[in-house]
């Protein structure tokens, strides 16, 4: 690992600030992809601006139609807040899952969805509870926020500050994690909202989360498994690798949305 | 049974230190002016190295020196060695290519060690090594043992073909006039996969040169230090043995991994004099691990059972080819032929047996012992076939292992070995009622109901622990003897040191060994002391592997307490003014027959050391035994383990629903730490089996599971429930040692991964699958049946 400067700014202002001026800066919200990758020489950034002692960072609000999660908020912060899980219990679960105790200490759900990991659970909850992401420039719908493998909408030097997911009539969150990293194998969050749409999302399947219309479109009509039947997704464009080819993945998405379907509340 | 003597569960004395953090390991040291090495690593699986360009880097921040195999030539340092001789089935010797420890003219697999940085930091060693300038010219390359020896890619030019030995073992004529006359034939290809064995401690090594001396320390990560320290002084050429201490401390595990000699551990003390006496320090970090570590097991085997027309077994086939690796590591050779194929009789009473072996290079890190060595791979031939048969024949599984084990004894295999003691029918039968045998068609159509496959697999294995005697070995081709040594120094206070030659990585012989002591002679637990794993405190031994420390060096430990307590009767003898005859000593006193005189322990001691009373022309005075121990034969600990795992269809994940061991170690010391290795031994074996394997990429030859996000350790949840996780022991007496106890390291590792995939092929209907049985290998599996469904 290379030398680097280290800055805990106290504003979103002062982040910004201090990443335009410097060489070759990020931010660190956490830090659980970024510090592994600068271990192994794969990043070697000249400043770290960590986000997480800006004031008023973290934190979560539920009204009567959002749960609302500033994005310093740790993903054990999420999963131990009773409000969440009376709100939407599939993010609240969903959270539970994310890497193991040390992990859910440090990451944030900011850091998680700036990353896009291909496999990483949170951006399959905003894209399947069409949770709006919100910067420090303007507020980014779900679906167009996550836009390649570790790619995102933001521009440089825009921080996310909060998301928020609106608060659907049922959900449910189905995990099959790769056996090693246990990062979602595939991953499947869906959500009914209150007037009857339907989202299904996928991660850990391709090389970004993605819906299946399809399998919306037929629990839209009629949200029970049985709709499900007959459709399939196309393995052609999903991931293959030691730990599962793309056929497989194919197949566990229709085996995770119908049991998603079956344990929605 | 005392509170702390043999039989007894005592709390392991060393988890206290370990626990709150003070266990001492090599890497905890630090030694005053110390330099750090960090190693440059071949890129590639096979390379010529063309010209090592060392300028820049020299120039680098903090570097005192960069070394390559130019100065280890010009200092004549040998090569690393392979401490076992085979001999091809026409005679010729191995074909043992070089083993320098540090690259020469060639590379032969990802991670081979090229160059060593020596700098002040570890970072600074770091940074320079990636300025190293090298460059390949890169060669066909050969990953799977399958492959080698058809493979263009030659490893090493004296093995043209890729093969190390040809061996066979058994009468292969008769043999195949059994299968001739044979009513039933079994076959089966089998393919034993790839491990890492990821100690909790990676491998790590501090050498330290004295000028003024002459004199050479190596700290190092070592199951055996006086191995190390003896292949150092006689092979490399660094130091002769009295100018070379080796000091393994506190030890995180080593499972196999850490008894041979590596090229890193000799390069830090010979590089230690090369700068001029500063110690170099070296400690791998957990990708190096990944890569440089011996790996375990990679065979692939084809195998044939024969049987006559009442199910009785008439003879076993079995040809195999095993991976070495790029280069046979210490013990290499010996895995996959004395300790694999002489095992392969399993708990069977099977009169022809015949095994062909062909022994190969490919580029991939070396493959040596890893927990069980040999004989988990021995006892998958044995325990899937069987089962297989079994299912052919339409008979339970348990009953035609029953009707085909040995009961009497001793039994001479047709494969070497002499099992002295068992009774293989009581721990069947103590295993099919622990794991509920009877009732399993009521819990498979339970699990049936919530929609999962149940099945159940048996694994009734034998091992040979205590590997022995040294004359035995020493003709098989040991280049060592397989013995082990103790000293006990019982103070003048009565408190007691045992010097033992066995080395504690895990296993708990600070506990274990002081129990026999307290034992023995009626002493406070925490009056013992264990001392081990110094070549300058104890003498000689051959190290802890193979289950070998209780059998061999508890024994040691046992024969230098006779002497101890025949020196104390007649040291008590002459204090009490009786004759040695009439003192008896038991609970930690001595008497005289018929009187009421007595002595404490303690007080024989200080007597012993005082001399006031005692005629030191006619007894030496002091109280210090030391033995040497060579066993008469291995021990031959086994045992049943049945495993029930349930499969979800939809997905192929399988879940271990119970599992039931019940093992016959003999005499047990301490049966908590027992139980202990029997559950990491089988979760080590489900590991295997379930989730574990190391791959390489055959097209760039690269190591794609590197690091825990791809290389799957075993987890708790992988585990089956602690209530579901029956354990049960049954009990013969080995006769070759005077505790009678056996072995118990080994077992679970060994009996656990047929035992599971026995269970998964029953749930889903298949012949085999391969190891591991992930997900997708078993949703896979199950495929072809769901279109004949279809």
């Amino acid at each position: 690992m290379e030398n680097f400067n280290y800055h805990r700014p106290a504003t979103v202002s002062a982040a910004a600030a201090l990443l335009k001026k410097s060489k070759d800066g990020t931010y660190m919200s956490g830090g659980h992809t970024l510090l592994p990758t600068m271990k192994v020489g794969l990043a070697s950034p000249t400043d770290i601006i960590d986000l997480t002692a800006i004031k008023g960072f973290s934190g979560i609000t539920v009204s009567a139609s959002a749960v609302v999660i500033k994005a310093g908020t740790t993903h054990m912060e999420v999963a131990t807040s009773a409000a969440v899980k009376k709100a939407i219990p599939a993010l609240w679960e969903m959270a539970g899952k994310i890497g193991g105790v040390h992990v859910r200490h440090r990451g944030t759900i900011g850091g998680s969805i700036a990353n896009s990991d291909p496999a990483a659970d949170y951006p399959s909850a905003c894209v399947g509870l069409g949770a709006t992401i919100i910067t420090d420039k303007r507020k980014i719908p779900a679906d167009s926020f996550f836009t390649g493998m570790f790619e995102t909408a933001l521009k440089p030097g825009e921080i996310i500050t909060a998301v928020s997911f609106p608060i659907p009539k049922k959900s449910s969150h189905q995990k099959f994690p790769n056996p090693a990293s246990r990062y979602a194998l595939t991953g499947v969050f869906m959500s009914q909202d209150k007037a009857g749409k339907v989202r299904v999302a996928v991660t850990g399947a391709g090389p970004m989360v993605f819906r299946v219309t399809d399998m919306e479109a037929a629990l839209g009509k009629s949200f029970a498994a049985s709709a499900l039947s007959g459709i399939s997704v196309k393995s052609k464009g999903l991931n293959t690798d030691m730990h599962a080819t793309a056929e497989y993945r194919a197949h566990l998405i229709s085996v995770l949305a119908k049991r998603a379907v079956e344990a929605a509340k | 049974m005392s509170d702390t003597g043999i039989g007894a569960r005592v709390l392991r004395k060393e988890d206290q230190r370990f626990i709150t953090g003070k266990g001492r390991y090599t890497d905890d040291i630090n030694l005053k002016d110390q330099t750090f090495a960090y190693f440059v690593r071949s890129p590639h699986a096979h390379a010529t190295i063309k010209s090592i360009n060392t300028a820049k880097a020299k120039k680098m921040p903090g570097v005192v020196d960069i070394f390559t195999s130019k100065e280890v030539e010009q200092d004549k340092i040998g090569g690393l060695i392979c401490g076992w001789m085979i001999h091809s089935k026409d005679g010729s010797p191995m074909k043992a290519g070089p083993h320098p420890i540090l690259a020469s003219g060639k590379v032969r697999f990802v991670g081979d060690q090229v160059a060593v940085v020596i700098a002040e930091t570890r970072a600074q060693a770091k940074a320079a090594a990636e300025a190293v300038a090298i460059s390949y010219g890169v060669l066909p390359h050969v990953i799977d043992a399958a492959d080698a020896m058809k493979s263009n890619a030659q490893v090493h030019d004296v093995a043209p073909d890729n093969r190390v030995y040809n061996w066979s073992i058994g009468d292969e004529a008769a043999t195949a006039a059994a299968f001739k006359s044979a009513a039933h034939v079994t076959k089966l290809d089998l393919i034993n996969n790839r491990l890492i064995p990821n100690a909790m401690e990676t491998r790590a090594a501090i050498g330290s040169y004295d000028t003024g001396s002459d004199h050479y320390t190596l700290y190092t990560t070592s199951q055996n230090p006086h191995v190390a320290r003896l292949v150092i002084s006689a092979f490399h050429g660094l130091a002769p043995e009295h100018k070379l201490r080796v000091i393994a401390p506190d030890v995180g595990g080593g499972f196999g991994s850490k008894i041979f000699i590596y090229g890193e551990e000799v390069v830090c003390v010979w590089a230690s004099k090369r700068i001029g006496g500063r110690p170099v320090k070296w400690t791998a970090d957990r990708s190096e691990a990944f890569l440089s570590d011996a790996h375990g097991r990679d065979h692939v085997t084809h195998a044939e059972l024969a049987m006559d027309d009442s199910g009785k077994i008439t003879a076993l086939r079995v040809n195999t080819k095993a991976s070495m690796g790029a280069y046979l590591s210490t013990f290499s050779a010996a895995v996959p032929t004395y300790l694999y194929a002489t095992l392969l009789s399993g708990q069977y009473n099977i009169p022809n047996i015949y095994a062909e072996v062909d022994a190969v290079y490919t580029n991939t890190a070396p493959v040596d012992a890893y927990r069980g060595a040999g004989r988990p791979e021995a006892t998958y031939v044995v325990e899937r076939i069987v089962e297989t048969a079994a299912r052919e024949l339409k008979m339970d599984p348990a009953e035609f292992r029953r009707k085909n084990f040995i009961t009497s004894f001793p039994h001479q295999t047709p494969v070497i070995f002499t099992y002295d003691a068992g009774d293989y029918g009581a721990s069947l039968d103590k295993a099919l009622e622990l794991s509920d045998y009877k009732n399993f068609a009521s819990r498979k159509a339970l699990s049936a109901k919530n929609g999962k496959l149940r099945g159940v697999g048996f694994s009734a294995y034998i091992e040979a622990c205590g590997i022995a005697p040294s004359a035995a070995v020493g003709s098989l081709g040991a280049g060592v003897g397989l013995w082990e040594s103790a000293e006990v120094r019982v103070n003048a206070v009565g408190t007691v040191e045992v010097l033992t030659g066995s080395h504690s990585h895990g296993q708990g012989h600070e506990t274990t060994f002081a129990q026999l002591v307290s034992d023995r002679l009626g002493i406070d637990i925490n009056n013992v002391a264990i001392v081990h794993g110094d070549t300058d405190k104890v003498q000689m031994g051959m190290g802890t592997y193979g289950s070998r420390s209780g059998a061999v060096g508890m024994t040691a430990v046992s024969k230098a307490l006779d002497k101890i307590e025949a020196k104390a009767k007649r040291v008590a003898a002459a204090v009490m003014e009786a004759s040695t005859d009439d003192i008896e000593f038991k609970n930690g006193t001595f008497t005289v027959k018929g009187t009421d005189k007595k002595m404490a322990f303690g007080e024989v001691a200080l007597a012993a050391y005082v001399g006031h009373k005692i005629n030191s022309s006619e007894i030496e005075l002091g109280l210090k035994e030391t033995s040497f121990h060579d066993p008469s034969n291995f021990v031959f600990p086994a045992g049943v383990h049945i495993c029930e795992v349930e499969v979800d269809a939809d997905t192929g994940l399988t879940k271990i629903a119970s599992y039931t061991a019940v093992d016959d170690f003999g005499t047990i010391i301490n049966p908590m730490i027992v139980e202990g290795q029997v559950q990491g031994g089988v979760a080590q074996g489900i590991g295997q089996a379930l989730i574990e394997g190391c791959t390489y990429d055959k097209e760039s030859g690269q190591l794609l599971t590197g690091s825990f996000m791809d290389y799957n350790m075993p987890r708790a949840a992988n585990m089956p429930h602690i209530e579901n996780f029956k354990l049960g022991f049954t009990f013969t007496k080995c006769p070759s040692n005077p505790l009678g106890m056996k072995g118990c390291g080994e077992a679970g590792a060994i009996a656990a991964p047929p035992a599971v995939i026995n269970a998964i092929t029953d749930a889903i209907g298949v012949r085999d699958i391969a190891m591991p049985a992930t997900p997708l290998t078993v949703w896979n599996a199950m495929q072809p049946m769901k279109r004949a469904a279809e």
